[in-house]
């Protein structure tokens, strides 16, 4: 029987497609006072395909996501997305391609003055005005049902756990029908249980979605049920990428340190 | 530092204590720190009114939003604004009924309150009344959004935050200013009357009558309009500071009180401005 890694790994099979990569970082550099988080990082993810970047806390990780979705620019270097270069690139310019997607913060940052069903439907909302009121409420019953929280949905962030709070800025990240998904930290804060439940619906959207996606995390089991490729982060930059067969067999010290310490 | 053997014998006193020497440099230091944060403070505020006022004259517009704000700045803050009005009412008759009683001028008292409460008093203490309620809860809530990611989840679904939070909060203030001028000067004309009716009968026709005798629109209409001002500012900067908040709670707190003292403080400057203006332009 297939292991959740082996479907994983199935993924990470290259397209036959010989497409541009969805998400392109090339030899990108970000300081914050003077401080260099990220030291000419370059990676790339392709349609239909999971990375998950790895490393130590405060590796540039999470800064990684918020230059890919144009929170932050980069000091130097390119990012590119389905070929378009984000530099520079006016808010509401940057908003077309942030359409197509989705992003779950780590601490879901829920709009805490909407209810569990009207954070879901805020997208819908301001971007799917062709829908009906009754065609909004239906998308975003089955998001919720996706993500295993149908009873929920007149509840206030402050009235659900954790974990329900990470799925319900799941199902706001699907709201659009993203091509790319983009994880901070999907599982932090998580009892292992909760965390399993996690990464197996991570796992079942993207079987169902095909999304190109970056999963940011330090936990290396987490990332191997979900991602078929990993990155290793350090010092800003990534010292290895690949499977995790590639990482076991490696011979770089720090490597071969995160792995015995995980 | 040392007192050298040289500096002994030639009986000459040791130089002065390195302490008191290295207070300039702290002191210039401080001030060109003040300074360049003065300059930066003001740069950063217009280019966040740049990008809200590209924002909100760009579609798609943010109606629903823009009409929840007219209820939150407008319906809510009316209780508030009549009873400072009512109590400035009350104040202002038994001050102006003395003053002119001394000077045996008791008959200009109706001109005296609807010309002190609508061209002064009126937009002064509305403008003051909203900064500290709007400007606070404004300022709070965006710095709250702001340190919990809720703008930045805002601008990662491909919305424009300048246009859905800040415009519409601005717009709100500067549109329902002038509207609760209104009220602040109603109430404040009707408890003045009151006031003055239970010491002297007048009836409150009368005491309009004599209030606006020989007024002309140009009079009062741009004193209550130049309150649109007042929600420019109180608006910007509430929402200026809000989103712009870093710590924490502490960050939260800071941008409330700064909300307020910096939008209270901003309004009287500019109403020094506008003053004048209208004095220039309407009289």
């Amino acid at each position: 029987m297939a292991t959740a890694y082996d479907i994983a790994t199935k993924q990470a099979e290259p397209d036959q497609d010989s497409r541009a990569p969805v998400i392109a970082v090339e030899n990108v550099y970000k300081s914050f006072a003077g401080h260099k988080v990220l030291n000419g990082i370059s990676l790339h993810v392709n349609h239909g395909e999971t990375l998950a970047v790895l490393g130590r806390s405060g590796t540039g990780k999470s800064v990684l996501l918020r230059l890919i979705i144009g929170l932050d620019t980069p000091d130097s270097g390119e990012i590119r997305i389905h070929g378009h270069s984000i530099a520079g690139l006016a808010l509401d310019r940057m908003g077309e391609i942030r359409k197509k997607m989705g992003f779950l913060f780590q601490q879901a940052a829920l709009y805490d003055s909407l209810t569990v069903q009207e954070n879901v439907a805020f997208p819908l909302e301001h971007h799917r005005r062709d829908m009906s009121k009754s065609e909004r409420a239906d998308r975003v019953r089955q998001l919720l049902a996706e993500v295993g929280l149908d009873g929920d949905i007149d509840k206030m962030p402050s009235d659900i756990s954790g974990g329900m709070q990470k799925r319900v800025g799941l199902a706001r990240a699907l709201a659009l029908a993203p091509e790319i998904l983009l994880l901070d930290e999907p599982t932090a804060g998580l009892d292992p249980i909760s965390s399993a439940e996690i990464g197996e619906l991570i796992l079942k959207l993207q079987r169902e979605h095909r999304m190109a996606s970056i999963v940011v995390t330090h936990d290396l089991h987490s990332a191997r049920t979900i991602a078929g490729r990993l990155a290793l982060l350090n010092e800003g930059d990534a010292v290895i990428e690949g499977t995790f067969e590639d990482l076991q067999q490696s011979n770089i010290g720090f490597v071969r340190e995160f792995l015995k310490q995980s | 530092m040392k007192n050298s053997g040289l500096t002994a014998v030639a009986g000459i006193s040791p130089p002065l204590p390195v302490r008191r020497i290295e207070l300039l440099p702290s002191v210039a230091g401080n001030a060109t720190k003040l300074f360049n944060g003065f300059f930066e403070w003001f740069g950063s505020l217009g280019i966040f009114s740049w990008r809200v006022l590209r924002a909100a004259v760009t579609p798609p517009y943010e109606w629903r939003e823009l009409i929840r704000q007219l209820d939150e700045v407008g319906s809510k803050s009316l209780p508030l604004v009549a009873m400072a009005g009512a109590a400035i009412g009350v104040i202002l008759s038994l001050e102006a009924r003395y003053s002119l009683s001394r000077f045996g001028a008791k008959s200009m008292f109706p001109a005296t309150l609807v010309y002190s409460v609508i061209q002064v008093m009126g937009p002064v203490i509305t403008g003051l009344v909203v900064s500290g309620r709007v400007g606070a809860g404004m300022g709070a809530e965006l710095a709250s959004m702001k340190v919990t990611e809720q703008i930045d989840a805002i601008e990662a679904s491909a919305i424009n935050p300048y246009r859905l939070l800040a415009a519409t909060r601005i717009l709100a203030c500067i549109l329902m200013l002038p509207l609760l001028t209104i009220a602040t000067d109603a109430s404040a004309l009707l408890t003045g009357w009151f006031a003055q009716a239970m010491v002297e009968p007048l009836s409150f026709h009368q005491f309009i009558a004599n209030g606006f005798n020989g007024a002309t629109f140009s009079a009062f209409l741009p004193q209550t309009f130049k309150t649109a001002v007042y929600g420019l500012i109180i608006g910007l900067i509430a929402c200026f500071q809000g989103m712009r908040t870093r710590g924490g709670a502490a960050g939260v707190g800071r941008a409330a009180t700064n909300s307020v003292v910096l939008a209270s403080l901003f309004l009287i400057l500019a109403d020094v401005v506008l003053v004048k203006f209208i004095l220039v332009f309407f009289t």
